[in-house]
């Protein structure tokens, strides 16, 4: 019973998807409407597709066209303001074989691979408790999804003073008597990258949890009740049944995971600028704007950042094929 | 014609009350003895009738310049900005997006007065003048904490060898010898003070002036690395941030000395120290008294009322004034533009950096020989050589193949 609103508006949703992205496809089927041709098709919804015009242009003229004019700008030499003067893959050389560059590569992957398995292995495991009818819940939520309110600035700097050894952590236990305490991550090129991942984590888990709450809510009580009836444990139910229902829930997740960390900018600026040891915690969106503003050199900047979109399709295209190819099962 | 001026700016004081125009005016002088210094050049815009409003940018130039950058492209222009003289405001100025400032030259006769006659060369492109110079800044000094010596007991050095050589003695009595912020900046600039120092002048002029490749990647300049891997090792406790943080290690003698320009010296005035006495400073980290004259300059971007353009105009010749060139130059601890004013006030460093220009042993900046673009290659390549422990072999490879960029 609890699932019927929702089965219906699944149909509902894959009707309208049929209909829009079959175009073409599904005009031929229909009865009727092959003769009378296209002139009809376009007036049907006719409010719907004029209130959608701004969207669209927004769409193509910002997004689309300002993807493609950097893209194209950056197979030019242009220095601080643009210009077509084509240099074929130069710029791109030089990226590659500059050491900033590759060195924030290595700490972004770094960096990436652990965020990802924290923020959603801990986001997720939040969740569960949360969904124990625990007293007091919507004031745990709101606590834990706290910090996703501030800005990634202040974060850092947050993180930075807490931190600090003078004046954060270290110093405090010191002051407790324990003179060799130490802990200091953000000066130490070896240990920096944790620094920033304690920051990140503590930004971002609250978020992923509320995700993951939604979609554990999302479950049908009685599939609890039929696991309950098998006398299944409880932990293996989640894992063995709930998780693979939540499939669409994690996807989502870690796209919206992967596509912030590959942004990832304001948090390392704030909190390390890029050191210690000079590029011990560079990251390639920093490596982006300190080419095209401080060096003045768009194009080496466009290159940066032409090669950052590329990572952001390797992420997306996957997802886009498994949320909207991949329906075989469904 | 002294007259002459007289009664312009006469008259100008005079008119001007009754049309106030505002100008807003960026730069990114922010640390005490900056502040100090911008505090005069509005009082002077003020006093003569118009309004300065105040747009510093903190956080260095590598902050500040992509903040102006982008309001001049994106139609935002301000009143007046900052730059450093050379390139960075090049290509602005190719793109006519800057007010030609010729006929305030003229007028004010910029040609004779401005010494060294390099800086306007900076501001000209293509016969036209686009920038007013308001000081000569020269990155080649080190500075000394006399009370860091006392300290450790040994007498303050003369040059850079006795610097390197009196380290341990620094280090045995708990001071870092050498204090260096960790701002790519600040890298670069100590391995460019190093540069002159250690390499010599005539190499100097090969690499950076005539770009002779050969000579960048020959033995001289193997040297030049050689000495800053061993100087990079002093500077290995130092963990500040910026360059004032690391004058304040300086000034209360945790630190030896700094390799900084010349505006440091407005923090060891800010901190009431006397120069000779409290501190030492050493032109040419005392080795070849040589200064490079970059410096700062205000650009004005273009604007449509030609109430700011006049406004804008007043603003150029004022900075270049002589009043205005002591009152500031004395705040900021740089060397006035003319030489044909009177500096009986300046300190003991100041002097010393007069004499240097006096006597023509000047250079120009690497900002004016380099593009930013190469420029922020250097950087990059400094502090990671600087902060770790890349082998002086690889830095020197790398160097002479980001110069090859420039070229």
């Amino acid at each position: 019973m609890g699932g019927d609103p929702e089965n219906r508006t699944l149909k509902l949703l894959k009707v309208g998807a049929a209909r829009d992205l079959g175009g073409p496809f599904s005009a031929l089927y229909s009865r009727g409407e092959r003769m009378s041709g296209q002139p009809k098709r376009l007036l049907r919804n006719l409010n719907a597709k004029i209130a959608a015009i701004p969207m669209v242009l927004t769409t193509l003229v910002v997004f689309v066209g300002g993807t493609i004019w950097t893209v194209v700008y950056s197979f030019t030499d242009s220095k601080l303001l643009p210009r077509l003067r084509w240099v074929g893959f130069d710029q791109y050389e030089r990226l590659w074989s500059n050491s900033r560059w590759m060195v924030s590569i290595e700490n972004l992957m770094f960096f990436g691979v652990l965020s990802l398995v924290f923020t959603i292995s801990v986001g997720f495991l939040l969740a569960v408790l949360m969904d124990q009818k625990i007293r007091y819940e919507d004031t745990f939520r709101t606590i834990m999804l706290y910090p996703f309110a501030l800005s990634f600035i202040v974060t850092g700097l947050v993180w930075q003073w807490i931190l600090n050894p003078q004046f954060g952590i270290e110093g405090i236990v010191r002051g407790w008597g324990w003179e060799s305490f130490s802990f200091d991550p953000l000066n130490n090129p070896q240990t920096v990258l944790y620094g920033l991942l304690i920051a990140g984590l503590w930004q971002g888990t609250g978020f992923v949890m509320c995700l993951m709450l939604a979609g554990l809510r999302g479950i049908d009580e009685d599939i609890w009740k039929a696991a309950r009836v098998d006398g299944i444990a409880t932990w293996k139910t989640y894992l063995v049944v709930i998780v693979p229902m939540m499939r669409p829930v994690f996807i989502t997740t870690l796209v919206i995971v992967a596509a912030g960390i590959i942004k990832l900018y304001d948090l390392v600026v704030a909190q390390t600028s890029g050191g210690p040891g000079g590029n011990a915690s560079q990251v390639p969106a920093m490596y982006v704007y300190d080419y095209m503003f401080q060096a003045q050199n768009l194009g080496q900047g466009f290159a940066a950042s032409t090669m950052m979109l590329l990572s952001v399709l390797i992420v997306l295209i996957p997802w886009a094929y498994l949320e909207f190819g991949g329906k075989k099962h469904g | 014609m002294k007259l002459t001026k007289l009664t312009a700016v006469l008259c100008a004081s005079v008119a001007m009350p009754a049309m106030a125009t505002e100008l807003e005016v960026t730069h990114w002088w922010t640390s005490g003895g900056e502040a100090a210094a911008v505090a005069e050049l509005a009082k002077a815009f003020d006093a003569a009738g118009d309004k300065w409003v105040d747009g510093a940018i903190a956080g260095g130039g590598g902050t500040a310049r992509p903040i102006m950058i982008s309001r001049i492209t994106g139609g935002d222009p301000m009143g007046a900005t900052q730059f450093n003289h050379g390139q960075q405001a090049l290509e602005l100025v190719e793109a006519g997006l800057m007010l030609d400032l010729t006929d305030v030259a003229e007028a004010n006769n910029w040609k004779e007065v401005i010494f060294p006659q390099s800086l306007l060369e900076a501001c000209t492109v293509d016969g036209k003048i686009f920038c007013a110079p308001v000081n000569i800044h020269s990155p080649e000094w080190l500075w000394l904490s006399n009370k860091a010596y006392a300290d450790a007991g040994i007498p303050v050095p003369a040059n850079w060898d006795e610097f390197v050589a009196s380290a341990p003695a620094l280090e045995a009595a708990g001071k870092i010898p050498l204090a260096l912020g960790n701002q790519p900046w600040q890298s670069n600039l100590a391995f460019g003070a190093m540069q002159i120092a250690v390499s010599g002048i005539d190499n100097w002029k090969a690499v950076n002036v005539d770009k002779n490749m050969d000579v960048a990647a020959g033995p001289e300049f193997a040297k030049v690395f050689a000495a800053a891997a061993e100087a990079r090792k002093l500077a290995a406790k130092s963990t500040v941030q910026d360059w004032n943080q690391a004058t304040n290690l300086v000034i209360t003698g945790e630190a030896g000395g700094q390799i900084m320009g010349d505006w440091a010296q407005g923090e060891f005035q800010v901190a009431e120290q006397v120069a000779g006495t409290d501190y030492t400073c050493l032109p040419g980290l005392g080795l070849n008294a040589y200064l490079s004259t970059g410096g700062d300059a205000f650009y004005f971007p273009k604007n449509d009322d030609p109430e700011i353009e006049a406004a804008q105009k007043r603003l150029a010749a004022q900075l270049v004034s002589p009043e205005v060139q002591v009152a500031f130059n004395l705040k900021k601890g740089s060397l006035p533009i003319r030489g044909d004013i009177d500096l009986a006030a300046a300190n003991d460093c100041m002097k010393k950096g007069l004499e240097i220009l006096a006597s023509g042993n000047l250079l120009p900046t690497g900002d004016m020989v380099w593009s930013p673009d190469v420029v922020k290659q250097a950087e990059d390549l400094m502090v990671e050589f600087w902060k770790s422990d890349m082998p002086a072999e690889d830095a020197h490879t790398k160097w002479v193949e980001i110069l090859k960029t420039g070229l």
